[in-house]
């Protein structure tokens, strides 16, 4: 692995979010987020309508926010992975080529690369296979190696176990640990708090559209700063 | 009993004899009746190619474009579905007049003045169906495709790949419209015998003529053609959705 300047001693943020917004019919959906991301692992939490998703879309730029701004001291390249896989009425391999298709790669590459990711998310048998008619766990799966073919240095993630067994959820963990291991980004939504603990190295909690806290996930889960994110914990942990 | 219909006085019995003569002309495929009826396939199976080419991009574009004027031309493309085919026939035969824009290439009362005729009259059908699917088919597909940085037209064309089963709805109903429709082929064609007669324009002669069995063979053929490529279609979509999904 490389070691990157993220993972050295002091931390430099990677995005810092300056008074980011999203105001929708008089409401605010991302009310004037000012954070910055260091950690090379962060989980979003918080109760459905904080606002994760939106602003997982804002950060993507699938979302164009109402006012602040996105600074990004370098350039990442990105993938997003949805709740739900969306899959082309083509076959799963076909599905990751159109991915790398989109970066510009070469015929003979894009097979290549493709083949390699449905390798690494121990998909091969069913390369050939329709994509849209496998099941939810495995067209996750096909979604993952299509983000991870395209070599993404920051891999956004909406959720991305939310309707799936937790066998599928344990494969989906392991894909996205081995993603990350090799140096990416990762920035995720969850609803699953185990999830959270075990992929998280900072959680930035939200509530009602505004940044909360923002802690180390250890502490966050023992020792929460404030008291919504208290309420939060106590309420979703059975 | 006997009824009146053009001044000619028809035993209603002839109804009876003029369906077997029309069964025993399909039966015996009369070369009079199979000339006609393959004129017919040609030209409306063409001028739904042409209207399948222009307005399926069109209507891809219009559902996952954004450019200014973008609505306008989506309600202008759905009232055109209604388009009467007679004002679209006078419309071409104004073109292709010899007094014309398009005079010149003396295509009045030819087939290809009636394959023009009829890819006019449904370019607006496939389009604004296309629209249709297409824009439901963005509404799953949109956050995934411009997060793979497809371009709006590089969506359209895989949305139109992506949709090609069920488009063919739209290219049916463009080719519905067009074997049935009279007005437009009559006007720009001229029902010329062996050259231009089409089933349509052929029932209408035949039947002002009091030729009923003919007329009626020929409907005959056309409701079956119609339901078989309906069938087949059908068939076709079945299939795509087991093997797809």
């Amino acid at each position: 692995m490389n070691a990157s300047p993220m993972n050295a001693g002091v931390k430099s943020a990677w995005l810092s979010l300056d008074s980011l917004s999203l105001h929708s019919a008089g409401t605010h959906i991302v009310d004037a987020a000012t954070l910055s991301f260091t950690a090379q692992r962060t989980v979003v939490l918080g109760p459905n309508g904080a606002g994760k998703s939106t602003l997982l879309r804002l950060i993507h730029g699938l979302l164009r926010p109402t006012s602040g701004n996105l600074i990004w001291p370098r350039p990442l390249t990105q993938a997003m992975v949805f709740q739900r896989p969306v899959m082309l009425r083509t076959t799963a391999l076909e599905n990751i080529i159109y991915g790398l298709r989109l970066q510009g790669h070469n015929a003979t590459e894009c097979r290549t690369r493709a083949l390699a990711a449905l390798e690494k998310v121990g998909l091969t048998p069913i390369a050939n296979r329709p994509a849209r008619l496998l099941s939810g766990g495995e067209q996750q799966r096909v979604a993952l190696a299509r983000a991870w073919a395209r070599e993404p240095q920051l891999l956004i993630l909406d959720e991305p176990t939310a309707s799936l067994d937790p066998a599928s959820t344990r494969e989906v963990e392991r894909i996205i640990g081995e993603i990350a291991a090799a140096g990416t980004h990762l920035l995720m939504t969850t609803h699953n708090l185990g999830q959270a603990r075990r992929m998280a190295e900072q959680i930035v909690f939200i509530d009602h559209g505004r940044i909360v806290e923002q802690t180390p996930v250890e502490q966050f889960f023992n020792t929460p700063q404030t008291e919504a994110a208290q309420r939060f914990l106590k309420e979703e942990i059975p | 009993m006997w009824i009146q219909y053009r001044n000619n006085l028809i035993l209603l019995t002839d109804f009876h004899d003029s369906f077997l003569t029309a069964w025993h002309l399909v039966a015996a495929a009369d070369a009079r009746l199979f000339g006609v009826v393959l004129l017919s396939l040609q030209v409306s199976l063409s001028a739904t190619i042409i209207a399948c080419l222009v307005g399926m991009p069109i209507g891809a574009l219009l559902a996952v474009g954004r450019f200014p004027g973008r609505r306008l031309l989506v309600v202008l493309f759905n009232g055109l579905m209604g388009l009467p085919p007679v004002v679209v026939g006078l419309m071409v035969y104004l073109l292709l007049s010899r007094a014309g824009p398009l005079g010149t290439f003396g295509l009045l009362f030819s087939p290809a003045a009636m394959v023009i005729a009829q890819a006019v009259l449904v370019t607006p059908i496939v389009a604004a169906l296309t629209r249709q699917t297409v824009a439901d088919a963005w509404t799953e597909f949109s956050e995934q495709l411009r997060s793979l940085g497809a371009s709006r037209t590089r969506a359209a064309a895989t949305l139109l790949w992506d949709g090609r089963f069920s488009l063919t709805t739209a290219a049916l109903a463009g080719f519905g419209r067009a074997i049935a429709e009279v007005g437009a082929v009559m006007i720009v064609g001229g029902n010329i015998d062996g050259v231009t007669r089409v089933m349509t324009t052929t029932i209408a002669l035949e039947t002002s003529k009091g030729d009923l069995p003919l007329a009626l063979g020929l409907g005959l053929v056309l409701i079956a053609v119609v339901l078989a490529v309906n069938a087949a279609a059908y068939q076709l979509r079945q299939w795509a959705q087991r093997h797809w999904g």
